[in-house]
């Protein structure tokens, strides 16, 4: 899916990384825990998290995932989203739960990512 | 790369919104050298885990990285409170961490078995009152 599709499904705001937004995901992984992000995550996904601190910023740089959604409408602080801009990274805000965020984009075709139990 | 490349760094333990940085720079230096994605997402993800241990339950410490074509060792030491329990510690979900470490998203207790998993080999040397090292080793050749 593309990121630009992923912003129109969710009605979202682009903070930054508006020029990469024909990037593709082709899955997803929704946790407001950074450490199961850390311990499930299996390849490059769209990262949708509540959870707005550096750290979100720091674990997806790690995990090499290049575009996080800030759900429930929450808006991280400017260093933050300097951040991820230095890392080249998209972030997308909507004011959508978690839940909703991750039924509009599973119904519309992007899986789920993680290792097998 | 004909020798070995040493990284020596200082992880403060006061401030956890920088908690990272160092894996970040070990990782953009890997890149850098041409090592396999495989290889850097190992290193990145069992030595952000350990340098986050270091700041939330050891008030940070110092990071001693070796570089060669063969391997890449890396050793964590701090001077925090030790690991009374290491077996105990390892087990997926047990945790120390309090209600300011879990707000930020950690504390979930999957840190040591994922550096475990990432790395080749991992070691813990760690005394109660004195402080922990670990060292982790990662094979860069196939
Ligand atoms: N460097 C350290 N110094 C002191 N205690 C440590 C250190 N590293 C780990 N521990 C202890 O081992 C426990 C388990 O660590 P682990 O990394 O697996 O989980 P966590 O850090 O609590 O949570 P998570 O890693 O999922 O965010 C910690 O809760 C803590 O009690
Ligand atoms: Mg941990």
């Amino acid at each position: 899916m593309k990121l630009s599709t992923v912003k129109e499904l969710l009605d979202g705001t682009v903070l930054t990384g508006g020029e990469l937004l024909e990037q593709e995901v082709d899955s997803a992984f929704g946790s407001d825990l950074m450490s199961d992000v850390l311990a499930f995550v299996e390849n490059r996904v769209l990262l949708l998290t509540g959870l707005v601190n550096p750290q979100v910023v720091r674990t997806a740089e790690m995990m090499d995932i290049s575009a996080i959604v800030f759900v429930r409408g929450k808006c991280p602080d400017e260093n933050v989203v300097e951040l991820a801009k230095s890392k080249g990274m998209v972030i997308i805000t909507t004011e959508d739960t978690l839940y909703v965020a991750s039924g509009k984009l599973y119904s519309n075709g992007l899986t789920g990512s993680a290792k097998e139990g | 790369m004909a020798e070995v490349m040493k990284l020596h760094y200082t992880v403060s333990g006061d401030d956890f919104t920088r908690a990272g940085e160092t894996s970040s720079k070990v990782k953009k230096t890997l890149n850098q050298l041409g090592f396999r994605p495989e290889v850097v997402r190992k290193v990145a993800i069992s030595m952000y885990e350990a340098e986050i241990n270091m700041v939330i339950h050891a008030n940070g410490g110092t990071i001693d990285v070796d570089i060669s074509p063969e391997e890449i060792i890396i050793v964590m030491q701090d001077t925090g409170p030790g690991i009374p329990d290491i077996e105990k510690a390892m087990q997926e979900g047990y945790s120390t961490a309090d209600h300011n470490v879990r707000e930020l998203g950690f504390g979930a207790g999957m840190g040591l078995p994922n550096m475990k998993r990432y790395s080749d080999d991992m070691q813990i040397d760690t005394e109660v009152g004195k402080g922990t090292c670990v060292k982790l080793v990662i094979k860069a050749k196939e």
